[in-house]
């Protein structure tokens, strides 16, 4: 039995590990290939979340909705509305330097983690949103667990290569010019702020995505999940230890870091009672001398940004 | 072509420009001289677009463009260089001239995804046209290295092949033979004649090489302290006292 709960536990694992890959490469497109501190991420994974719960799952009273429709709509109505959230915020917000649109970005995600927390009409308030559909959810647990994992890693390919696309190609070199230098990139007619948007939005969709997945992971979703820690600063240290500016760096970052946040918790759960609450704290410190260390040595990264460009060497 | 009327830029209590008028026919190849500090390429970032003058006003083809952005003002064949090269340093040499030409379809997010075609035709269009100019201006031999690691001539030269990019109507190069080698600064005075007579590209030229201004430009305009201080063709210029007086010492006429 000892390694059929291993190995639930290690497709479970890949699941996260997919979902938080969809929040490292929507925040490459943001920090990685453009150059904007978001710091939010927890605020637009939240929205994607909480729409398409209220989206797919069914009618209860007291409460908007659910409106019970298919859960494609419902990924589709979470990247729409995390996008359209992104969009007022980055057209405020990106004209400012790196600093102030974390500041900016911060108190926005906590804006709408208290808004979920306390208006009961729309998202349940502390109770959550419950009953949201799973996809393949009839079939036997592994089953179910192994469908989902299939499900999840086939929307990543999906979208590693859609971001792979756009980076190779004149639209990528563009927003590397932007990144390298502003000032030029205005003068040779590139329309700096609403390019910048554009990157904000996108990345923002992604992490929209990445919060239905999530709901739709564990059929509910309630306010403790959209905690800071774990769904934005967790994803900024999976990006800067995998490499930023490189989405398979990203996603080896993700699978890093959450192997060993969920080894160690392993770990110090089978320590004695009153050792395994301060050793909770070891989990952090564990990741923070990692990312220590990788930085030490590894400045950019695991995976650095590749120099791009040189595919046009290969094909003369 | 190009009207600068009673512009001014302060800084502070500082008058970097000051009340300057001038006006640049179509066609001709401006010079524009002066010390040190006298204003030119602050007058340049403003008819640019880099910053907005405090006040007076720029008209271009006939039209007012004093707060219109810089990139507006490139997709109007107003195109400028940096006299510190602004190079983007993490892109090849061959990617800086690429991303130039406005208005390429890969530059839309929905083109990448559901025009493939059209936007390989684009760049391989881009691709031949950005090799020309690597050829001409000899830096075909570094086309892949990262621009941050060229030499500080190249980046000039680079600088000017990013205006080769484009159809631009007026150029304006700030200093383009500083740092560039004897040699290549006769082809590069050549081109300049050559985009000029062929192609009807009218510049204004910032250059403290007097031989290069003598050879290109007519009329030549001296600035000092932020203000136009004379007009004319090279010689006059070059002989009036004025200017003299103002380089103090920085003898004009010693490359003449």
């Amino acid at each position: 039995m000892e390694w059929l709960g291993l190995l639930n536990y290690a497709v479970f694992m890949a699941i996260f590990i997919c979902i938080y890959a969809l929040l490292a490469i929507g925040l490459n497109i943001q920090w990685g290939f453009t150059g904007l501190f978001n710091a939010g991420i927890a605020g637009f994974f939240a929205v994607g979340a909480y729409t398409s719960a209220i989206l797919t799952s069914p009618p209860e009273a007291g409460r908007v909705g659910g409106f019970d429709m298919p859960v494609p709509v419902g990924w589709a109505g979470a990247m729409v509305l995390a996008a359209l959230v992104a969009w007022p915020i980055g057209k405020v917000c990106l004209r400012f330097r790196s600093d102030y649109l974390a500041i900016a970005t911060i108190g926005i995600a906590e804006i709408i983690r208290l808004v979920i927390k306390s208006e009961d009409w729309l998202t349940g308030s502390a109770r959550g949103i419950t009953g949201i559909p799973r996809p393949f959810g009839d079939l036997p647990y592994i089953h179910s667990q192994l469908a989902y994992l299939a499900l999840v890693a086939g929307v990543l390919l999906v979208v590693y290569l859609l971001v792979e696309r756009q980076i190779r190609s004149p639209w990528g070199r563009m927003m590397r010019a932007i990144r390298d230098n502003e000032l030029a990139a205005r003068a040779m007619g590139k329309d700096v702020p609403s390019r910048r948007l554009e990157a904000f939005v996108f990345g923002a969709a992604l992490m929209g995505l990445g919060g239905a997945l999530f709901a739709h992971l564990n059929r509910a979703i309630t306010p403790e999940a959209i905690d800071p820690m774990v769904a934005t600063f967790l994803v900024w240290i999976m990006l800067i230890l995998g490499g930023s500016g490189n989405n398979r760096g990203a996603i080896l970052g993700v699978a890093v870091v959450w192997v060993i946040w969920s080894f160690s918790e392993i770990l110090t759960d089978r320590f004695p009672p009153e050792v395994a609450v301060k050793a909770k704290y070891i989990r952090v410190f564990l990741i923070g001398l990692m990312l220590q260390v990788v930085l030490r040595f590894r400045p950019e990264g695991i995976l650095p940004e590749p120099q791009r460009g040189a595919a046009a060497k290969e094909k003369r | 072509m190009l009207e600068v009327e009673q512009l001014v830029m302060e800084y502070g209590r500082f008058r970097a420009v000051d009340r300057c008028t001038l006006t640049v026919e179509k066609g001709h190849i401006t010079g524009l001289i002066g010390p040190n500090g006298a204003g030119k390429t602050t007058l340049f970032n403003m008819i640019a677009g880099a910053i907005t003058p405090t006040s007076g006003r720029i008209r271009y083809l006939g039209e007012e463009i004093t707060g219109l952005p810089a990139d507006k003002r490139f997709h109007r064949g107003l195109v400028r260089t940096f006299q510190i090269p602004h190079e983007f340093h993490r892109l090849t040499v061959l990617e800086n001239l690429m991303m130039v030409p406005g208005r390429q379809a890969g530059e839309s997010l929905l083109a990448n995804w559901f025009a493939w075609g059209k936007v390989a035709q684009d760049e391989r269009e881009i691709e031949a046209r950005a090799h020309e100019t690597l050829d001409f201006l000899e830096l075909g031999h570094v086309a892949d290295e990262k621009a941050g690691n060229l030499s500080g001539g190249q980046k000039k030269l680079l600088e000017l092949g990013r205006t080769m990019m484009t159809d631009a109507k007026l150029v304006l190069l700030d200093e383009p033979a500083a740092g560039v080698n004897r040699t290549l600064l006769r082809k590069l005075e050549e081109k300049i004649a050559i985009l000029n007579r062929e192609r009807g590209y009218t510049f204004i030229l910032i250059e403290h090489d007097m031989e290069m201004i003598e050879k290109l430009c007519h009329p030549v305009i001296c600035m000092a302290e932020g203000r136009v201080l004379i007009e004319g063709d090279f010689k006059t210029v070059r002989s009036d006292p004025r200017v003299l007086e103002a380089y103090l010492g920085e003898t004009v006429g010693d490359a003449a």
